[in-house]
């Protein structure tokens, strides 16, 4: 490669409030078409915009996990646009004094860190969503129009598709720990665009840049910009200049396509909303925002590898995902082993949620039923074998490990005069395999193990199965 | 003195979405450059210590809380609409 790659997102995030931005519709995801509408937002003659508190309140709490200096003295702005998807004909949007700026997140990309800034975080209202039929006509559904948004964007500074996917995992990250959002890509509660240029090594300008839409998942994004640069690439190698334009990522081809070429900067006329007033944030009100804000990913995977002694990378997956996390530490303290508990919940859980397509939290696990199926391996009661059948119940119905192991006759096997009738009968039927080991094929031992375990059901327990087995073989 | 060409005119009567003819982007060219010039008698002004004015309005922070009202009646809404399919508003494609 000889050209430098030059990335910069920019992200929108739908905060969770009851109502919208500038008025008292409700702003929920999912509901009937246009049934949550409000002449405010849809922009009658001789409304009045007022400014929904808590959507300021959780801008500032974003802003402020996001590393980002409040602007005390903020202000809302006209951004005038023609396009169905929002009657008013304006979006209210902040320009030259967002609320947030110069913030910055620390990203890991195999085991390198690296810092990321941002350049600023505002508000403004969301438009409503356009489902284009196909035959010349569009059909709009304005219950998105005014739900309150924040833009994220990031400094330049992002320069391989691994970078942005991980830039994009922590703001998720972030943002979720808050509180403040769904930050469902696939609801649209969070969404993406990215900007891409390509410059010579060594060159201290920047090249044209070309923004990259309809990336609709992580993936998408990182797909998207491995094609761009090397389609910008090709154009530069070839002699070719790089046109200033938005392409969108075609996810069936997985290649970028024109959407349409950009001539000069956009001219939105942007000037101060005259239906809203200034907002000045003091001291009080940025603290009281500030002490709301929990624990963040990094602090509590810092906790994770100093206080519970696990690796970094396993901190740092499990502390991805809030909901997974806050899961664990429930897990614990309802007393199961740590490290099992991670495990579990890196291994078969996630395993689980990813083939059923299922969050957590619509599952029938609780913390307690995991802890209580941990315990019920730490003390013996159960193999790791066995568990993942207790799993499967735990997960899909619920219940109490104990129970269920009862009920289903899966205790495990640790007598050791049980076991040792089961290895006599096995070493009688098979005199083969003790000639095989007595040989030193020491597969024999996996063989006799497997036929023992089959007559158990898989409750036998593997340890002391294996050491009563060599001794009563050396005994032949 | 600002000069303001018949061309800037036709382009800000684009971006508004205003349809006017040639004569009226003239007439409007002349109109408009009598009103920058104006304004810019304002510069003469020393505005060295004042704050840049957002708004008329002295007040600050008029906010509401976070309580949602249902929504319009949709039947009532749609009213308004030239067009509609399903309970959406139907409008001409425009691609970006």
């Amino acid at each position: 490669m000889n050209f430098e790659t030059i990335i910069g997102l920019e992200v929108h995030v739908e905060l969770k409030t009851e109502s919208k931005m500038f008025s008292p519709a409700p702003a929920h995801f999912g509901a009937e078409p246009n049934t949550n509408t409000n002449v405010i937002d849809l922009g009658y003659p001789g409304v009045l915009p007022v400014v929904n508190k808590t959507a300021v309140d959780w801008a500032m709490k974003a802003a402020l996990a996001l590393n980002c200096q409040i602007t005390r003295h903020t202000k809302f702005d006209r951004k005038n646009y023609f396009y169905p998807d929002n009657p008013k004909a304006y979006q209210i949007s902040q320009f030259d004094q967002p609320i947030g700026e110069h913030g910055w997140i620390e990203i890991e990309v195999k085991g390198e860190k690296k810092r990321i800034g941002i350049t600023r975080l505002h508000m403004e209202e969301d438009a409503g969503k356009l489902t284009h039929t196909g035959n010349g006509h569009s059909l709009v559904d304005f219950n998105r129009q005014g739900t309150p948004l924040i833009e994220i964007v990031s400094e330049p500074d992002i320069r391989t598709a691994d970078e942005a996917y991980a830039y994009l995992e922590k703001i998720k990250a972030i943002i979720q720990y808050t509180g403040v959002s769904d930050v469902r890509m696939e609801e649209g509660s969070l969404r993406c665009d990215a900007n891409i240029s390509l410059r010579p090594f060594g060159q201290d300008e920047f090249g044209t840049k070309t923004e990259l839409k309809n990336l609709n998942s992580f993936n998408f994004v990182r797909k998207g910009i491995e094609h761009e640069q090397i389609r910008q690439e090709q154009v530069l190698l070839s002699g070719g200049i790089i046109e200033q334009e938005t392409r969108r990522y075609d996810e069936s081809t997985g290649k970028t396509l024109l959407m349409r070429i950009k001539e000069g900067s956009d001219d939105y006329r942007y000037f101060p909303e005259p239906d809203l007033v200034d907002i000045v944030i003091d001291d009080e009100w940025l603290e009281r925002v500030r002490a709301e804000i929990p624990e963040l990913p990094d602090a509590r995977k810092a906790r994770y590898v100093t206080e519970l002694g696990m690796s970094s990378y396993d901190a740092m997956v499990l502390t991805l995902a809030k909901p997974i996390s806050d899961f664990f530490e429930a897990t614990v303290a309802a007393g199961a082993d740590a490290k099992l508990a991670s495990n579990w919940l890196m291994g078969e859980v996630s395993a689980y949620l990813n083939a059923e397509q299922k969050e957590l939290e619509d599952t029938a696990l609780t913390p307690e039923g995991l802890a209580g199926m941990i315990k019920l391996i730490t003390d013996g009661t159960i193999s790791s074998k066995i568990a993942k059948k207790v799993f499967k119940e735990l997960i899909e119905k619920g219940g109490d490990a104990n129970d269920i192991v009862k009920a289903k006759g899966l205790v495990q096997i640790s007598d050791e005069n049980t076991l040792r009738e089961f290895v006599t009968a096995a070493l009688d039927n098979n005199p083969q395999s003790i000639e095989d080991f007595k040989n030193g094929k020491d597969r024999a031992i996996g063989f006799l193990v497997g036929q023992i375990m089959k007559q158990t059901k898989g409750q036998a327990n593997p340890p002391l199965l294996n050491k009563i087995l060599l001794a009563e073989i050396a005994k032949r | 003195m600002a000069k303001m060409t018949k061309e800037e005119v036709i382009e800000v009567a684009h971006l508004a979405r205003l349809a006017i003819t040639d004569e009226e982007a003239e007439h409007f060219a002349d109109q408009l450059e009598a009103i920058t010039n104006a304004m810019e008698l304002l510069n003469e002004l020393d505005t060295e210590n004042v704050e840049p004015t957002t708004h008329v309005l002295q007040m600050v922070n008029v906010l509401r809380e976070d309580k949602s009202i249902p929504g319009l009646d949709r039947e009532l809404m749609l009213k308004n609409v030239k067009e509609h399919e399903g309970g959406q508003v139907k409008v001409p494609t425009i691609l970006e």
